[in-house]
C-alpha cells in the first residue's frame, strides 16, 4: 500500500508540464549532439543541421527540398569555356550575425570567401591545425577531392572571387553548396586570433545564415534565435530551439506529446502509430540512397557478368524489400542512382527474379559456396543487413549456393570489405553529398575508389571513360547522355546486386508549414512558420 | 584509524594501474579502426590514412602509446576528444552533475520505498506481502532497463500525458547552469515554476534508475531486518512489553541499517551503469550517454579518460563506504 501511495504522489507531483513554446518559438527534436559549430570540421548531418544549415550560407545554395543549384551569397557566376575558371559575384550588403560576442564592423566580402576555403587546405594557415583545434582532419575537404582539383582562390575585388582549377570538374559548383563549404567571417577568426581564443570559433559560431547562435548546454538543448539582419530576409520563428533527444521512440512520443514542432527519423515500427495520429504529419521524401551489394569481381567464378547477374536472378527481390522496410517502404533500383536525380535511364532494368533460369548458369559455373557480408548497423538505406543476409541466404540455396554469412562490427566490416582481396558478395550502401551523380558513380565505382569505396574491385573501361569525361563536361545535357550510358554498361556487367532506395521520413506537427523533406537528408528550417 | 585509512588507499594505487591498463586495452581491443570510424562510408585513401595515423599517433608501438597516455594522466591532462575536439575534462565536469542528480533522485526513490518495504516484508514473514514484495522484487532486479524506460515513456507521457517525456527542463526555461545541478540552479534563480519543470524531468527516469537498487535494498533490508528480529534483545526488548513499533524502529533497525548502509555504497557502481542506458533513452545530458556516443564514434580518448574518471569516482566512494563503515563499527578496524 505504501509503495503505492508514493508512487501515486510521485506522478501527481509531476503533472503536465513540458513543452509550452510560446508564440514563435519551433522546436527540433534532433537525434544526436553536434560534434561542435564549424562545418568544415565536421562530417555528421546532425552537425550539419545545427551549425551550416542555422548559422551559415554558402556562395551556391541547393535549393529548398530538391538538389538544384540556385544562388546563395554569390548573386552570380561565371564558367570559363575550358571549365577551369569561375568567378562569383557576391551580393553586396550581406551582414554577419551581431551577437553578444561578435560585433561585426563590417559587410561580408571577397576576403571571408578565401579565408573560409584556404583555412582548410594552407598548412600555412593558422586555422588549419593545432593552433585552432587538435588533430583537425578537415574530412569533407579532401573526401571531395578538393585537393586535387582546386589551384587557388583570389580575390579579383571586394564582391569578386576567382576560383581557378588544376583540371575541368564539373561537380564542382555542387561541392560548394555543401556544408564544408560554409563561408565564415575573418573579422571575427582575426578578432579571436588576437585574444588568444581561438577554440571559441567552433563552439561560437558566426554565419551569415538565417538563424544565429544563442547558447548550446551540452548533449541537451541548442537555442537559436532568427537573424535579424539575414540577406534573404528575417525568419518568421522567431527562437529555434534544438532538443537533443537520441531515442527514436521517445523523439515521436515528444513531438506527439507537442513538446517538440519537427523530429526526424522515426522507427519503421512506429510508422503506423504516427500515421493514426490527426496531430501531426509524417512526412517522407525518396531518399538520395541505395542500398546493394558488391560482388568482388576479380575473383572467379564472380568475375563473370553471367554469374552476377544469375546470382541476382535468384534473389526474390520483393520479398526482400518488404521484409526489410515494412511499412516504411522503399522503391526498387534500376539504377545506381535513385530516379530524382538527374540522368536516371529509366530504360535500364534491374535483373528480374528467376531462380530456374540462374540455377543452371550457376550449376554451369560451379559455384557451390559463397561469402555473404553482414555488418551489425542499421544505415539509412538498409535497415538490418544480418535480415537480409538470411533471406539471401535462403533464396540462393534455392539455387544450390551455400551461402556462409559474414559478421563484423561496422567499422571492422568496412575495413575487412574493401580489400581487394575480399571474397564474396558484401552488402553496403550510399547517401549522397551534393546531389550530383559523379557522387554515387565516381565515388563507388571508379578505378580510383578501388581500395577505397569501390567494393567491387570494379574497373571497367568503358564506364570509367564515361565517368571521367562526364566529370570534365560542364554541359548538364552532354552529362546527362553520358550518365546514361554509364548505366546501361553498369546494367550489362552487374558489380553489384542493387537492393533499394529507403525512404526518408520526419514527422510534423500539424501547426508547423514550410517544413520540407529534404533529399539530402538535412534538416533546414529557413521558410518555416509556424500557428499558435 | 590513520593507519586503516592510509592502508585502504595504499591498496588503490595498483587498482588504479589496473584500470589504466584496462581503459587502454579495453579502448583497443573493440573492433574497428577510429580512423575509419571517422571517415565513414566516404572511406579514406591508403595514403591519407597512414598520415592520420601519425597525426593521431596510431602508429607508435601500443606500449608507448600506454606510456604517453599514463603521462599525461598523471599531469591532471585526460586529452581532447578526437570528435568535439573539446578537452575531455571539460566536457566530464559539464556532464558530470547532470549523471550525480539523476543517480541522487534515483537513489532517494530505491531507499524510500526500498527500506519500507524491506522491513515490513520481515515484520510479515511469510504472508502473501512478503511473497509478492519479494517476488516483485525479483522481476525488478532483472529488469531490463531499455525496455522498462520506453513503456514508461509510453504509458505516463505518451498516454497519460502526465510526465515529459524526456530531456531535463522544460524549454521555455533557460537557465545558464551556475552549479550544473538543475534543481538547486532554479532554486539560486528562485524561479519554482523551472524547479518543478526539473523535478518532473526527473521521475520517469528517477523511476527507470533506481528500479534495480530499490530491489537490491529491498531484499537486503528484509533479510538483514530478519536476522536481527531472531536476535536476543529483540526478544526482551518485546518481553518488557514495547510496542511493536519501539521494537522494530528502535531495536532491531538501527542495527539492521549497518549492512543496508553498505549496500546502498555499494550500488554507486549500479547506478552509474545503469546511466548509460537511463540517459540514452531519456536524452539526459550526463556521462553515460556521452560514454555510449564515444563508443560508437570511436573516440579512443573520451572512452579511456571517461572510464578512467568514473573508476575513480567509484574507488572513491567505496573508499568513503568503508570508512564509514570503519566508524560505525570499530572492529572492522583493527582487522
Amino acid at each position: 500500500m505504501k509503495k503505492t501511495m508514493t508512487f501515486a504522489a510521485a506522478l501527481l507531483a509531476a503533472s503536465v508540464l513540458g513543452g509550452m513554446a510560446n508564440a514563435k518559438t519551433l522546436v527540433y527534436c534532433s537525434e544526436a549532439s553536434p560534434a561542435n559549430f564549424d562545418p568544415g570540421t565536421t562530417t555528421g548531418g546532425n552537425d550539419f543541421d545545427a551549425s551550416s544549415r542555422t548559422v551559415y550560407s554558402r556562395l551556391v545554395e541547393f535549393k529548398h527540398g530538391g538538389t538544384e543549384i540556385e544562388p546563395g551569397l554569390a548573386d552570380k557566376w561565371e564558367i570559363s569555356d575550358d571549365g577551369l575558371v569561375y568567378t562569383f559575384h557576391l551580393h553586396p550588403g550581406v551582414k554577419f550575425q551581431t551577437t553578444d560576442y561578435f560585433k561585426p564592423t563590417r559587410d561580408l566580402n571577397a576576403d571571408d570567401v578565401v579565408f573560409s576555403f584556404d583555412r582548410q587546405f594552407n598548412k600555412q594557415n593558422p586555422w588549419n591545425g593545432e593552433k585552432y583545434l587538435p588533430n583537425l582532419t578537415w574530412d569533407y575537404y579532401t573526401g571531395m577531392d578538393m585537393p586535387k582539383y582546386v589551384a587557388k582562390w583570389e580575390k579579383v575585388d571586394d564582391l569578386t572571387v576567382k576560383l581557378t582549377l588544376t583540371e575541368p570538374n564539373a561537380p564542382m559548383l555542387a561541392n560548394l553548396g555543401m556544408d564544408f563549404a560554409s563561408i565564415v567571417s575573418k573579422e571575427y577568426a582575426d578578432q579571436l586570433e588576437k585574444e588568444g581564443k581561438m577554440a571559441d570559433f567552433s563552439t561560437k559560431p558566426i554565419g551569415t545564415g538565417p538563424f544565429q547562435f544563442v547558447d548550446y548546454q551540452l548533449d541537451s538543448v541548442i537555442r537559436y534565435a532568427a537573424n535579424p539582419d539575414y540577406f534573404k530576409g528575417k525568419e518568421k520563428i522567431d527562437d529555434l530551439v534544438f532538443a537533443i533527444t537520441p531515442d527514436a521512440t521517445a523523439r515521436i512520443q515528444k513531438v506527439l506529446a507537442g513538446e517538440c514542432d519537427v523530429a526526424p527519423y522515426p522507427n519503421p515500427a512506429d510508422i503506423a502509430t504516427i500515421k493514426a495520429n490527426k496531430d501531426v504529419t509524417l512526412m517522407d521524401q525518396a531518399g538520395l540512397n541505395i542500398g546493394y551489394m558488391s560482388y568482388n569481381t576479380t575473383i572467379p567464378p564472380l568475375d563473370k557478368p553471367e554469374v552476377r547477374h544469375a546470382l541476382n536472378q535468384a534473389i526474390d527481390r520483393e520479398a526482400l524489400i518488404k521484409s526489410l522496410f515494412q511499412d516504411a517502404g522503399a522503391t526498387p533500383a534500376q539504377n545506381l542512382i535513385p530516379p530524382t536525380m538527374w540522368s536516371w535511364n529509366k530504360d535500364v532494368k534491374f535483373d528480374s527474379y528467376d531462380p530456374e533460369a540462374a540455377k543452371k548458369v550457376l550449376a554451369d559455373a560451379g559455384l557451390k559456396e559463397i561469402q555473404l557480408w553482414a555488418a551489425d548497423r542499421v544505415r539509412p538505406y538498409n535497415p538490418n543487413f544480418q535480415r537480409a543476409a538470411e533471406l539471401i541466404q535462403a533464396d540462393w540455396a534455392k539455387v544450390g549456393v551455400k551461402a556462409n554469412i559474414v559478421n563484423y562490427e561496422w567499422t571492422k566490416y568496412r575495413e575487412e570489405g574493401k580489400k581487394k582481396e575480399r571474397p564474396g558478395a558484401f552488402q553496403i550502401g550510399w547517401t549522397g553529398d551534393n546531389g550530383d551523380p559523379d557522387n554515387f558513380f565516381a565515388t563507388l565505382f571508379a578505378c580510383s575508389a578501388i581500395g577505397v569505396s569501390n567494393y567491387s574491385s570494379w574497373c571497367d573501361k568503358d564506364f570509367e571513360d564515361l565517368i571521367q569525361k562526364a566529370k570534365k563536361t560542364s554541359d548538364q545535357g552532354e552529362r546527362t547522355k553520358l550518365y546514361e550510358q554509364a548505366q546501361e554498361i553498369f546494367a550489362k556487367q552487374a558489380p553489384a546486386f542493387l537492393l533499394a532506395h529507403s525512404q526518408v521520413y520526419a514527422v510534423v506537427r500539424n501547426n508547423v508549414s514550410g517544413f520540407k523533406m529534404d533529399p539530402l537528408g538535412i534538416h533546414r528550417f529557413d521558410g518555416v512558420d509556424k500557428a499558435e | 584509524m590513520l593507519r586503516y585509512l592510509l592502508n585502504k588507499i595504499a591498496l588503490l594505487i595498483p587498482t588504479l594501474v589496473g584500470i589504466t591498463i584496462c581503459a587502454f586495452a579495453f579502448v583497443r581491443l573493440l573492433p574497428g579502426d577510429p580512423i575509419l570510424a571517422m571517415a565513414g562510408e566516404h572511406g579514406v585513401t591508403p595514403a591519407r590514412y597512414e598520415e592520420l595515423k601519425e597525426q593521431f599517433g596510431y602508429n607508435l608501438p601500443v606500449w608507448e602509446q600506454y606510456a604517453r597516455y599514463v603521462g599525461e594522466v598523471a599531469t591532471g591532462d585526460f586529452g581532447v576528444s578526437i570528435s568535439s575536439k573539446r578537452p575531455v575534462l571539460q566536457e566530464f565536469k559539464t556532464l558530470f552533475p547532470a549523471t550525480l542528480e539523476l543517480s541522487f533522485f534515483a537513489m532517494i526513490f530505491a531507499m524510500v520505498i526500498g527500506i519500507p518495504a524491506g522491513i515490513f516484508a520481515a515484520v510479515k514473514r511469510g504472508s502473501w506481502f512478503d511473497q509478492s514484495l519479494m517476488g516483485t522484487a525479483l522481476v525488478g532486479y532483472s529488469m531490463p532497463i531499455f525496455w522498462w524506460g520506453l513503456l514508461l515513456i509510453i504509458f505516463f507521457s505518451g498516454y497519460l500525458g502526465w510526465t515529459p517525456v524526456s530531456g531535463r527542463m522544460g524549454l521555455q526555461f533557460f537557465l545558464k547552469p551556475i552549479t550544473g545541478f538543475m534543481t538547486i540552479d532554479s532554486i539560486l534563480y528562485g524561479k519554482w515554476d523551472a524547479l518543478r519543470s526539473a523535478l518532473s524531468h526527473l521521475v520517469l527516469p528517477a523511476i527507470v534508475l533506481g528500479t534495480i537498487p530499490l530491489a537490491v535494498i529491498a531484499r537486503q533490508t528484509r533479510s538483514a531486518m530478519l536476522e536481527v528480529l531472531g536476535e536476543d534483545y529483540v526478544r526482551t526488548a518485546r518481553a518488557k512489553g514495547l510496542s511493536a513499533a519501539r521494537v522494530i524502529g528502535a531495536h532491531a533497525l538501527r542495527n539492521a541499517l549497518i549492512p543496508v548502509v553498505t549496500t546502498i555504497g555499494l550500488q554507486v557502481g549500479t547506478l552509474l551503469a545503469g546511466a548509460i542506458l537511463t540517459e540514452t533513452i531519456f536524452a539526459w545530458p550526463g556521462i553515460g550517454k556521452w560514454m555510449v556516443d564515444s563508443i560508437f564514434k570511436r573516440d579512443y580518448v573520451v572512452v579511456q579518460s571517461g572510464l578512467l574518471l568514473i573508476a575513480l569516482i567509484v574507488m572513491a566512494v567505496n573508499l568513503i563506504v568503508d570508512v564509514l563503515y570503519a566508524v560505525i563499527n570499530p572492529r572492522i578496524r583493527a582487522a
